[in-house]
């Protein structure tokens, strides 16, 4: 065996990869309950993958034959009705653990220097998995994935000049057809997953080359033993490989409790009216899209103003594309001389809950009809999520901050 | 931070609580696919009253069969009425574009239709006819207003002279659980072959049938879900106890 492992490593640095990555890749030792979240979301994503490569061995991608081929695969396939669900699960179990893992990010300045280009990564990640997951989410063919479909691709159309051929460009076809349905089928399951896998590797190479924050945002680099190894370090493997190992299996609890018990989770994971085949010809009453989409959505609808001759649906592309972009800039907003939310001031710690609280309600305003009372919610708390971001600069450098410990604690 | 992650679950609960959703009031019912008999009486009155217009075309005749309990041949003697083979999907023949013209919208496939409108929707559906003759085929139904569908089960039920009481007076059947509003037509234009009681009992296992129909794995699915926690928890254990073990050395 150790021969083999020579004649290997002789030829390709497993080893020293091994090493680097695990055995000799030094975190710091006050991991807490949100540092659980990276490695589950690579636990999802294996699952999406897998279960994933096996649906696809039953689907029929066109508009024909989809909707028939799931009831098939739930139906006649072996085991289908568990590969679907841990699939359709699965993935509002990835968004689940990546906004309490950007959660984490936010709370412990995970993003500040020298980490830019690992949120970067990170971000990239977020924007591929909702691409990924808006495409995968018409394959069933249901009215809500027609028409949730139609509904976001028309967006494109509100963009001056370009928009209407954008959107139809984005389609193939005048509305969504068979030929959307074949063209998402070939993002959703060849092109979006490799650029996913492919950020994925960067975003986990960039912090295993400036190494991982920690609750307290201290440098555990900067106290060194006499070996070089950081003296509030402690390796990757087997630490936090036995400590995830915990973690996965509260997780799976959780999951699986939804995959066997509550597999529509009350209309959330799967929509109602997607038990209807897709119908251009018939609107459902109320068009939702699936919940990890909706504080955006919300944040769409809260604009209801023509500004500068252009369109109110124009400005709300533009507001729920911003929000979205916005987080790209982060990094570069927080002028804290800390990092984590331990020893930042009052401000911060009032501005990020104000933050998620609002996010979280206008997750569930996109979710609803809207009504006036809802929309002057929504326009309120869009507000108060762009601001966020656009007072950071000011309150950050304002505030007064905690003093920073020599060493991790707790 | 705990407080933070309960903050968290405190905002989600909301969303949570939004499947029922508004509308018509309903009568509210538990279902039971363990309970052979009903779903058995379910699938005998689906293929005789309704199979003739609504199809199950993304079910098997064979999986109902073996499901239920009910012998192939004897499935295929009464059951079957479009000479298919048990092994077929359960499709009819109805030509889609001339039931368009007879009813306004071809009737639609009900393989999924519980899930679609919910159990309760059904069960109220089905109970909710009246007599209105403003109406094309002269029956209209509180719980879908302006439906296309002519009453099927005239026969049974009879046909309630004035809008029937569903969603009000409900009262609860101790035994089952079940809210069930027995009297919901005070007055009959049509008298049927089955009492009140009688027809919401029929109606009770149809329903039953059509939210087997939707969902035929849940009772396997749930039997499996047991074991899969319990082998997650015993696993818990033993992951928490190793990590315990390597983080001994951690101060």
């Amino acid at each position: 065996m150790q021969k083999l492992l020579n004649w290997v490593d002789e030829r390709l640095p497993v080893v020293d990869a091994w090493n680097k990555h695990l055995a000799k890749y030094y975190a710091p030792k006050n991991f807490n309950f949100w540092y659980f979240f990276g490695s589950l979301a690579m636990l999802v994503l294996v699952n999406q993958l897998v279960t994933g490569i096996w649906l696809t061995m039953s689907y029929n991608p066109t508009g024909e034959g989809a909707f028939a081929s799931v009831e098939y695969i739930m139906r006649d396939v072996q085991w289908g009705w568990l590969l679907r669900y841990l699939h359709s699960t699965g993935a509002s179990a990835f968004f689940i653990v990546v906004y309490l893992h950007m959660f984490r990010g936010l709370m412990y300045g995970s993003y500040q220097k020298p980490r830019e280009l690992i949120w970067l990564f990170g971000m990239l990640i977020y924007l591929v998995l909702m691409a990924e997951a808006f495409m995968g989410y018409l394959l069933p063919w249901g009215q809500m994935s027609y028409w949730g479909a139609q509904v976001i691709v028309n967006l494109f159309g509100a963009i001056p000049v370009i928009g209407e051929d954008l959107s139809l460009w984005i389609r193939g076809d005048y509305l969504i057809s068979g030929i959307t349905l074949n063209r998402f089928f070939a993002l959703h399951v060849v092109a979006l997953p490799i650029v996913l896998l492919g950020l994925v590797v960067l975003h986990i190479l960039a912090l295993h080359e400036v190494g991982s924050n920690n609750p307290d945002g201290i440098d555990i680099k900067k106290n060194k033993d006499e070996n070089g190894i950081p003296k509030d370090g402690i390796p990757f493997h087997p630490y936090y490989s036995v400590h995830d190992l915990v973690g996965v299996a509260v997780f799976f609890f959780i999951f699986f409790i939804v995959v066997f018990f509550f597999p529509e989770m009350g209309g959330l994971f799967i929509e109602k009216p997607n038990f209807e085949p897709a119908n251009a010809l018939k609107t459902p009453e109320h068009i939702a899209p699936v919940w990890y989409f909706t504080p955006f959505y919300a944040m769409l609808r809260a604009v209801t103003v023509d500004l500068f001759g252009l369109s109110a649906k124009f400005w709300g592309v533009v507001v729920m594309g911003g929000a979205i972009a916005i987080l790209f800039v982060l990094p570069w907003l927080d002028r804290s001389p800390v990092r984590s939310i331990r020893y930042k001031g009052w401000l911060s710690k009032i501005a990020l809950t104000l933050f998620a609280v609002s996010f979280v309600i206008l997750g569930y305003l996109g979710l609803v009809p809207a009504t006036e009372g809802r929309t002057t919610v929504a326009q309120i708390l869009t507000v108060v999520y762009f601001l966020y971001f656009i007072l950071m600069p000011f309150y950050t450098r304002m505030e007064k901050t905690k003093p920073v410990p020599e060493r991790v604690t707790g | 931070m705990r407080k933070l992650i309960f903050g968290l679950f405190i905002a989600f609960l909301p969303v949570l609580g939004l499947a029922a959703g508004a509308g018509v009031p309903l009568d509210h019912i538990k279902t039971d696919h363990t309970d052979k008999a009903s779903l058995q009486r379910g699938a005998a009155m689906f293929t005789n009253y309704c199979m003739g217009c609504h199809s199950m075309e993304y079910a098997r005749y064979k999986r109902v069969a073996d499901d239920l309990e009910i012998p192939a041949k004897l499935f295929e003697e009464n059951l079957i009425f479009t000479g298919a083979q048990i092994g077929e999907l359960m499709k009819n023949s109805m030509n889609k574009d001339m039931a368009a013209d007879w009813f306004g919208a071809p009737p639609p496939d009900l393989t999924l239709e519980s899930r679609l409108r919910g159990e309760s929707w059904l069960y109220s559906y089905l109970r909710g006819f009246y007599k209105d003759e403003s109406r094309p085929l002269g029956v209209n139904n509180v719980v879908f207003d302006k439906v296309g569908m002519p009453h099927v089960l005239v026969d049974l039920q009879g046909l309630c002279a004035v809008k029937p009481n569903i969603g009000k007076k409900a009262s609860v059947e101790p035994l089952s659980g079940n809210v069930r509003n027995a009297d919901a037509c005070p007055e009959y234009a049509i008298e049927g072959s089955m009492t009140g009681a009688e027809f919401d009992r029929a109606m009770y296992d149809m329903t039953n049938f059509m939210s087997y129909m939707a969902d035929p794995i849940k009772v396997e699915r749930e039997r499996l879900g047991i074991f899969v926690l319990i082998f997650v928890a015993i696993f818990f254990v033993f992951a928490y106890l190793l990590n315990r073990e390597y983080w001994k050395d951690v101060h």
